[in-house]
């Protein structure tokens, strides 16, 4: 980066640190940061209309609906995450290149050789000749969708669990006034259940801060892979060499980990405050009685 | 008229090869002097830089791609990739899963390494080994507590820190930390040969790659870059192919430097 940092070896104190710091590595390093705030911000609110959809089908009384919610939230929630990335990308992504090999490709040919899956060019995604942009992007995307789903299957029940602590007597009264039930669910029972899940919500959304280090088993390299591997002593073969650096690199992320939990710690309270006025709860009685 | 020929071979060969997709080879880019990631962020190392060189005798566009040690055999399998080169030793169990080219590398020695030369490295000794590797299959049968980690540096990194009393890996990997650690680590007990010699992993079901990847590695041996290529990379020492692909040590090899 800058010119005197032709010869690290030559190098030493805060010269040596200031090349170190802005080395290629460590470039990607800063980046990774980036690409973990992507995949929050783009994960975050599809997982939680995953689980939106799950808790509205487990409480469906269309039985085949419910079926789904009820199988969705428990099976996903049942399975090991580091089991659930290693299998369902790959899954997926078989799957996705299957369909289209049906579309693309000679249906004689199997797809399944041996314990190998193959398809024809034509039906890879993403296609072999792309930049790696794009293989990149088709990543981040299974991630995502990866994510999604294990984390609405939590957020399904989250959401099952605060539309049933809805004091029912507000139900009854919706269904006294002569509401149908979508305008009950629509009108009574989701504006009122937000205030009961935001607590889990936001537990999940720590845990969903927290889960990115399995990214780079999809390939994705993180903030954590990036400690690990900048942090890794450093033999002579390499331009910076240095014994085992981890502590420090785990020390930086723990402060970045620290600050993305006081920020959503301080945003998650503002909501649970908006939330309660005017509800029948214990902080919403309070804000009343203080107001008044 | 044989200008017009090779003329017309480098056509259908350039022809071809504009066509044909580019083959994604895997590795893990933090096994050193195998494969690394170097300062510019890249991947780098011996495998990187014969898998450069056979894309270059068999007239393939080669594309590098970092994949996690854990996940890297799922996603051969299912065509994320084409290859593997990432210090993969050739093993029986291995071979059950996806095929290997002929060895790159000759069957080198795994060796244990401590914070002293007498540690216990049998039974009820604890030794650290990198996760589905051949050395964590040897150390679960020789009788001491296998503790493993998913990345080869960790598993130093545990012997200095008390984690571990041993740790047990290719000794080409181990060689640089113990050189450099100015006498905190030793080597401990005789070189153990395990596997035969690393391979590039591809699927079974692609023969036609590995039978290409043979002939330029086959080429390799003959004319010893691949043998310049060892000595480029690896500390004195190191084994070398013989001329009929054995392992001989450096006055038995025949090398020859590789143009960068």
């Amino acid at each position: 980066m800058f010119e005197y940092c032709a010869d690290p070896k030559s190098l030493e104190g805060l010269t040596w640190l200031s090349c170190y710091l802005t080395s290629g590595t460590h470039m990607q390093f800063y980046a990774s940061f980036g690409t973990v705030l992507l995949l929050l911000a783009i994960t975050a609110p599809i997982a939680l209309l995953f689980g939106f959809g799950g808790a509205l089908a487990a409480r469906s009384h269309v039985a085949p609906l419910r079926w789904f919610g009820k199988i969705y939230t428990s099976m996903v929630r049942g399975v090991p995450d580091i089991v659930f990335f290693m299998f369902v990308p790959i899954a997926l992504d078989q799957l996705f290149e299957y369909l289209r090999s049906r579309v693309y490709c000679d249906t004689s040919v199997p797809v399944r050789q041996g314990s190998d899956f193959v398809v024809c060019a034509a039906a890879k995604l993403p296609r072999a000749t792309s930049p790696e942009w794009v293989h990149d992007s088709y990543g981040m995307f299974l991630a995502v969708l990866a994510f999604s789903v294990v984390f609405g299957a939590f957020a399904a029940n989250v959401l099952y669990g605060a539309m049933n602590s809805v004091p029912r007597a507000q139900l009854e009264t919706a269904e006294a006034y002569g509401m149908t039930r979508r305008q009950m669910n629509r009108r009574i029972l989701i504006p009122q259940m937000w205030v009961y899940a935001v607590p889990g919500l936001s537990n999940l959304w720590m845990i969903l801060i927290k889960a990115t280090p399995l990214l780079f088993l999809l390939g994705i390299e993180d903030i954590v892979y990036w400690a690990r591997q900048l942090g890794a002593s450093k033999t002579q073969a390499f331009a910076y060499p240095h014994p085992d650096w981890r502590l420090y690199y785990f020390l930086a992320i723990l402060i970045f980990y620290l600050l993305m939990t006081a920020i959503s710690e301080r945003v998650l309270r503002r909501i649970s405050r908006r939330l309660s006025l005017g509800q029948a709860t214990m902080a919403g009685e309070a804000m009343r009685k203080a107001g008044a | 008229m044989k200008k017009l020929m090779l003329a017309a071979a480098t056509l259908a060969l350039t022809a071809g090869m504009g066509l044909a997709a580019p083959v994604r080879i895997a590795s893990e880019g933090a096994y050193p002097p195998y494969n690394l990631v170097n300062d510019a962020g890249e991947l780098d190392g011996f495998d990187i830089a014969v898998g450069n060189e056979i894309c270059k005798r068999a007239e393939l566009e080669c594309v590098w791609v970092k994949n996690d040690w854990d996940s890297i055999l799922p996603n051969l399998k299912s065509s994320n990739y084409d290859a593997i080169m990432a210090g993969m030793s050739i093993t029986d169990e291995r071979k059950a899963e996806i095929d290997f080219t002929q060895n790159y590398f000759p069957p080198a020695a795994s060796a244990y390494a401590a914070l002293s030369a007498d540690a216990n490295i049998g039974e009820g000794a604890v030794v650290a080994a990198q996760t589905a590797t051949i050395q964590a299959g040897h150390v679960a049968e020789s009788g001491a507590t296998l503790l493993e980690f998913a990345t080869p540096d960790e598993t130093v990194a545990a012997v200095r820190n008390g984690e571990a009393e041993a740790v047990f890996a290719d000794k080409d990997f181990l060689e640089p930390a113990v050189n450099e650690s100015n006498g905190e680590l030793a080597w401990v007990g005789e070189d153990v040969p395990l596997g035969g010699g690393i391979g590039v992993g591809v699927r079974q079901s692609d023969t036609e790659l590995r039978d290409k990847m043979n002939a330029a590695l086959t080429a390799m041996k003959e004319d010893g870059t691949l043998n310049g290529l060892i000595e480029k990379w690896f500390a004195e020492g190191a084994v070398y192919f013989g001329p009929n692909g054995e392992a001989v040590d450096k006055a038995g090899a025949k090398i020859t430097a590789v143009a960068e």
